[in-house]
């Protein structure tokens, strides 16, 4: 009967529940809405990031990332094989680069760019690169002083398809050598500064150029699935360095290599909580006032049953129960307005691309799809529901403070 | 035996910076199965009396005993206790809890017992056919007549046998024809159920039925006559 009556008093006063009722969709709808597009865009922030040439996991000489040179090669590659062979589950795949850093020019321009040795096979598995053309031809293990560009470079070089391009760059034996490569495809990136920063030659070619023999500059590993808690990938990573057993070596998670954006996802997950209050806050006083309104009207009532034998406790129960009814209320229609509002949107996404120039030092992605994570529903719906109930017990507190006779006369 | 034992029952109530008494040393004794009726005009202490006999109020000096609980030995929650299990009211208005049907509210009293969710539907059913309100048992307060509610209320004071049952001013709100059917019924209570009542009235026609009439007047019993 608890129940029956916190129920029929919550609806004695309908506009004014319906009000607070509206808070609540609105505050939990806004919540597990602005959640899901924050977290469909960090998850396409760390795809693009795995996927412009990241990887899950990478291999590198221990001094590599302090000083990407030749000399920071990794030589004995069987040991690798061996160690990815073994080590990696089903599903997983990986692909052998030389990066180093190169002059590109042509007739009218030149300029600083990443020269990157590719697999082209195995690499369209792993990077953007292999599905990312939109005009020419990607790459074959067989081409001959070939190479791909981005759009933006081509722009910038004011060159074309079929044009040549001269790469300088230092080799194993410390010269500086150079090559001519023929332009023969281009491809586009969701920032233009990869478009400008990359270009992609066949890995046999850019051994050769730099004199390297079997050594390597990196191995590009991608995990069936991504886990943007890093877990899985910080596992795979410690059965890799210890299948290797070589302290030359290093093997480091995305979250490692990228730790600009690791702190990104960490504050951005905190920023989103900090949301969830701030709407709290502002529904914590809709609640608080509106308690308070029912309370007042009510108190000849607490007073009778007070009278009749009532315990304090019994009073705040009733109440609490009251605003359980109320809250649970609009965090289910809130859920629901939320999971159609994400599913309405789900499969076009939002179009950023306006703002694409602005973000893409982020990677954020030029579009947008939401994706709801069952903890921040869970958070959302238990801020909510536990905040709502403990501001609730003050307005509970002071019906159940009065005297029997006291609330009976004053009210 | 007496169910009540009220000796020099003095109360004092300040409003704003005037100090006004309102029992000036009263006694009273009430034996089981009485039917009182507390008499005097407006402010002659009759309701804080009875609040204070039904511990809703507190004595500045004097001891009052209900069915042998001493109110000077207890505290709140013991008077709250009492008032459910000993104690049945009936109040002027606003007797009932609006969002409850008849049986609901009657019923009320009987869930703060942990009295199980069968009997408390019987014993309820019973007493409101008891009091006249066969087959209304689903309507709300709202769709009750004032009679009718009043009905309900004393339906609910004596569903639990308490030791006694307090009224305020049943009739008040009431026309005199359903004020007296109300009285009536009570007195059926009183001698079906030997249900102790005490009430308070200054309605001539209801202290006819009363078969103790005691007199107050500015504080102070100035007559108790046992008829």
């Amino acid at each position: 009967m608890y129940a029956v009556l916190a129920w029929r008093n919550i609806w004695r006063n309908p506009r004014r529940t319906i009000v607070i009722l509206l808070a609540v969709i609105i505050g939990v709808w806004s919540m597990i809405f602005l959640g899901a597009l924050m977290r469909g865009m960090e998850t396409e922030m760390v795809r693009n990031s795995i996927s412009t040439l990241t990887g899950s996991i990478q291999i590198h000489h221990k001094g590599y990332r302090n000083d990407p040179v030749v000399e920071n090669s990794m030589e004995d590659t069987d040991k690798l094989d061996k160690a990815l062979n073994t080590t990696l589950g089903q599903g997983a795949l990986w692909a052998k680069r030389v990066r180093v850093n190169a002059i590109a020019s042509n007739a009218r321009h030149s300029g600083g760019v990443t020269l990157v040795g590719i697999e082209p096979e195995k690499e369209a598995y792993i990077s953007f690169v292999g599905k990312a053309m939109i005009s020419g031809r990607y790459l074959t293990s067989e081409d001959k002083n070939k190479i791909v560009v981005g759009r933006a470079f081509l722009k910038k070089f004011n060159t074309k398809i079929g044009n040549k391009l001269i790469l300088m760059s230092q080799d194993t034996q410390k010269e500086i050598v150079s090559r001519a490569f023929r332009i023969v495809g281009i491809f586009s990136a969701e920032s233009e500064s990869v478009e400008k920063q990359f270009v992609f030659v066949p890995l046999s070619q850019a051994m050769g150029m730099l004199k390297m023999r079997k050594s390597i500059s990196e191995v590009s590993i991608l995990l069936p699935e991504l886990d943007i808690s890093g877990k899985e990938e910080a596992l795979a990573a410690k059965r890799l360095t210890a299948a290797i057993a070589d302290d030359t070596y290093r093997v480091e998670t995305w979250q490692q290599l990228l730790p600009m954006m690791k702190a990104y996802l960490e504050m951005s997950g905190f920023f989103l909580y900090i949301w969830y209050f701030v709407v709290f806050v502002a529904m914590g006083f809709g609640i608080v006032n509106t308690t308070l309104m029912a309370i007042f009207e009510r108190m000849r009532e607490f007073g009778l049953m007070k009278a009749l034998g009532m315990r304090p406790f019994q009073i705040i129960k009733g109440v609490v129960t009251e605003t359980f009814f109320l809250l649970v209320l609009g965090i289910l229609t809130g859920n629901i307005l939320g999971f159609l509002s994400v599913a309405a949107i789900a499969k076009n996404g939002i179009d950023l691309s306006v703002l694409a120039a602005g973000v893409e030092m982020w990677g954020i992605p030029r579009k947008l799809y939401p994706e709801i994570w069952v903890q921040d529903i869970a958070v959302a719906g238990l801020v909510v529901l536990i905040l709502g109930l403990l501001v609730s017990l003050y307005p509970a507190f002071k019906a159940a403070r009065f005297t029997p006779i006291q609330a009976m006369r004053k009210y | 035996m007496a169910i009540v034992k009220a000796k020099n029952i003095k109360k004092t109530y300040v409003q704003g910076k005037v100090k006004v008494d309102a029992l000036r040393g009263v006694d009273l004794m009430v034996d089981k199965a009485e039917f009182v009726a507390l008499a005097g005009p407006s402010g002659s202490g009759k309701t804080t009396l009875l609040n204070i006999i039904g511990g809703l109020d507190l004595p500045d000096s004097g001891s009052v005993i209900v069915a042998n609980n001493e109110f000077a030995k207890m505290n709140q929650a013991d008077l709250a206790s009492l008032r459910l299990h000993k104690i049945g009211f009936v109040f002027q208005a606003f007797n009932l809890i609006p969002v409850l049907s008849a049986i609901e509210n009657v019923e009320y009293v009987m869930l703060l017992q942990g009295v199980p969710k069968t009997e408390r539907h019987d014993r309820a059913t019973a007493i409101l056919d008891d009091v006249g309100l066969e087959g209304k048992y689903d309507r709300r307060p709202a769709e009750l007549s004032g009679g009718q509610q009043q009905r309900v209320a004393v339906a609910r004071a004596i569903v639990s046998g308490p030791a006694i049952v307090l009224a305020d001013e049943p009739t008040a709100n009431l026309d005199s024809k359903t004020g007296e059917g109300l009285v009536l019924m009570m007195e059926k209570m009183n001698k079906e159920k030997n249900v102790t009542f005490i009430f308070s009235t200054h309605d001539s026609m209801v202290m006819e039925y009363a078969r103790r009439l005691v007199t107050i007047k500015d504080g102070l019993i100035v007559n108790d006559e046992t008829r």
